[in-house]
């Protein structure tokens, strides 16, 4: 079990996500970085989708009330582990790293180096909370999924699952992705709606990030968008990095907890291998969109699934280390 | 909605939702409504494709307004799909789903219902003329979207119909009946809403727990009974 001792808004359970219930309006749900939530769970000899927590904003100190393995990836959130006992020296935690803590150990994760990332706590077993509709993943807006339908709260109490060994490789850690502030995007069914000027805004603007942004969508901020016509679109299904513009021409991201069904118009579409991104950029950075055809996108997905598949090798052993 | 010859038959538009999901466009994106056949036919499909879904390797089968998204794991190539969809078109009847006809117990106006009043102000008729006409349609649940369980409703009244309001409710109560535009729905959760509140229900409209977490599905009917009037 785990004690949470102090906790900060915003800090939740969540696996890889809902999938197979957007036809009920049920979303998807789940951590935005999966790159770092899988990268944590295969240095613990986790399932990769098991439930971890994720964190937007400080505090959150946690009491381990058993003997468990941590990793965090993610953001550096200028965590230390503690014994739990007063004037106790205070150990720098290091992300990406399997971190064995005794039952009695405190950790303490501050505040993300960068406001507005994310960071990933991953524990040995999983967070072992009830699967809902086919996931741990809390569905925050619709209070459900995770721990009771809820963001984490002082005084709750986490069970972990049943763990296994770590892999033999797991001391040599893993090294995270840096976002690149570049999102890859194929066009979307309303692309030609578009003004030849907003075509052309879209892909050369650097988009400016709103406070606004949050797990449902990426807000941006730039020179607005126009269509040919006014358009009014009959309500369609949308998913996760789906660019909607609304009517004031200001683009936004869908995310993890969008809406299942939408109306409109989509100007394009960010690949799925580029949504992980979503997790770490920071409101008053800018982003900049990319065309790239759906080959591509297929590829650089392609390639990203076989990335997790050759570190889930590497750790369990196999000589291919580098 | 309204029937009109040309969106009986109208031409398919498939578009690509980035590079794992399709759009199928069964009626012109810009009309204002879907007939209900073509919505038939839609159910239909979206039906048969959920009976096939592991085996098709799909992810996500989601009716819209006359259109359907598809989203594909993996290893689904989307060309195969589009022409599968494309060719069990044509054969599907467009007869009815065999959607189940549920009752809804409404308590209308008062402090159940705080627009009630200025709804029906906005339509010329009396409260009661209002809650009359709201209560005699059968309605059709077209697709669920917004929130968990949330049916977006097709048969509305012409003459209920209006505008969303100016600024939209920080707070709507789980289970208040609400009109906006050419369409009524029951909201399944709290949550902020733009729409005229003119009821309340208290069945439960989405249990996340339950074998069927959402009393509504696409195809089944629906009709809101009048439990209660304020005065």
């Amino acid at each position: 079990m785990i004690e949470v001792l102090r906790c900060g808004a915003m800090t939740s359970v969540q696996d890889l996500g809902r999938f197979g219930m957007r036809h009920l309006g049920v979303g998807q749900s789940g951590v935005l970085d999966p790159i770092a939530t899988q990268q944590a769970n295969l240095l613990l000899g986790n399932d990769a989708n098991a439930a971890v927590l994720e964190l937007t904003v400080g505090p959150l100190q946690l009491a381990f009330h058993q003997d468990c393995t941590v990793v965090l990836t993610g953001v550096d959130f200028s965590t230390s582990i503690s014994t739990g006992k007063a004037a106790a020296a205070q150990q720098a935690a290091i992300p990406g790293q399997a971190m064995e803590l005794k039952a009695g150990m405190q950790i303490t994760l501050q505040r993300p180096t960068i406001p507005g990332t994310r960071a990933y706590l991953a524990v040995s077993g999983g967070i072992d909370v009830p699967v809902v509709l086919g996931s741990r993943s809390t569905d925050m807006a619709s209070g459900f999924g995770g721990f009771h339908g809820r963001a984490l709260q002082t005084g709750d109490v986490l069970p972990i699952g049943r763990f296994f060994t770590p892999p033999r490789n797991a001391p040599y850690g893993i090294r995270p992705l840096a976002p690149s502030h570049v999102l890859r995007a194929t066009p979307g069914p309303d692309y030609d709606a578009f003004t030849a000027d907003a075509h052309q805004r879209f892909w050369m603007q650097p988009w400016g990030i709103s406070h606004q942004s949050s797990r449902m969508g990426l807000r941006l901020n730039g020179q607005a968008l126009t269509l040919n016509k006014p358009l009014s679109l009959l309500s369609a299904g949308v998913l996760p990095g789906n660019v909607q513009v609304p009517p004031n021409g200001l683009p936004i991201v869908l995310s993890n907890d969008a809406q299942t069904i939408g109306g409109y118009p989509r100007i394009a579409s960010v690949i799925q291998a580029d949504l992980w991104q979503l997790a770490h950029l920071p409101p008053l950075t800018s982003v900049y969109f990319q065309p790239v055809t759906h080959a591509v996108a297929a590829q650089a997905r392609e390639r990203q699934l076989r990335y997790l598949e050759r570190l889930r090798e590497a750790l369990l052993g196999a000589e291919r280390i580098n | 909605m309204s029937t009109d010859a040309d969106s009986l038959a109208p031409a398919i538009r498939v578009t690509q939702l980035g590079e794992d999901a399709l759009l199928f466009l069964f009626t012109s994106p810009e009309a204002q409504s879907v007939a209900l056949p073509i919505q038939q036919k839609l159910w239909q499909m979206s039906y048969w494709l959920e009976s096939q879904r592991v085996s098709l390797g799909l992810l996500e089968i989601v009716p819209g307004m006359g259109n359907l998204l598809i989203r594909a794991s993996r290893k689904t190539l989307l060309n195969t799909l589009r022409d599968l969809v494309l060719t069990h078109w044509p054969k599907l009847s467009g007869s009815d789903v065999q959607g189940r006809l549920l009752e809804i117990p409404v308590s209308y106006g008062g402090a159940h219902g705080p627009d009630l009043e200025a709804a029906a102000a906005h339509c010329g008729i009396s409260k009661e003329r209002f809650i009359a006409l709201h209560s005699a349609t059968v309605y059709r649940v077209y697709c669920l979207g917004f929130q968990p369980g949330f049916a977006y409703l097709g048969g509305l009244d012409p003459a209920l119909e209006m505008p969303r309001l100016d600024s939209p409710r920080v707070h709507v109560p789980a289970g208040s009946v609400a009109i906006a535009g050419s369409q009524t729905a029951v909201y399944p959760t709290d949550s902020p809403g733009g729409w005229h509140i003119i009821g309340h229900t208290e069945t439960r409209l989405f249990d996340p727990h339950a074998e069927q977490p959402s009393l509504f599905r696409p195809g089944d009917s629906v009709r809101f009974v009048i439990l209660e009037e304020a005065k």
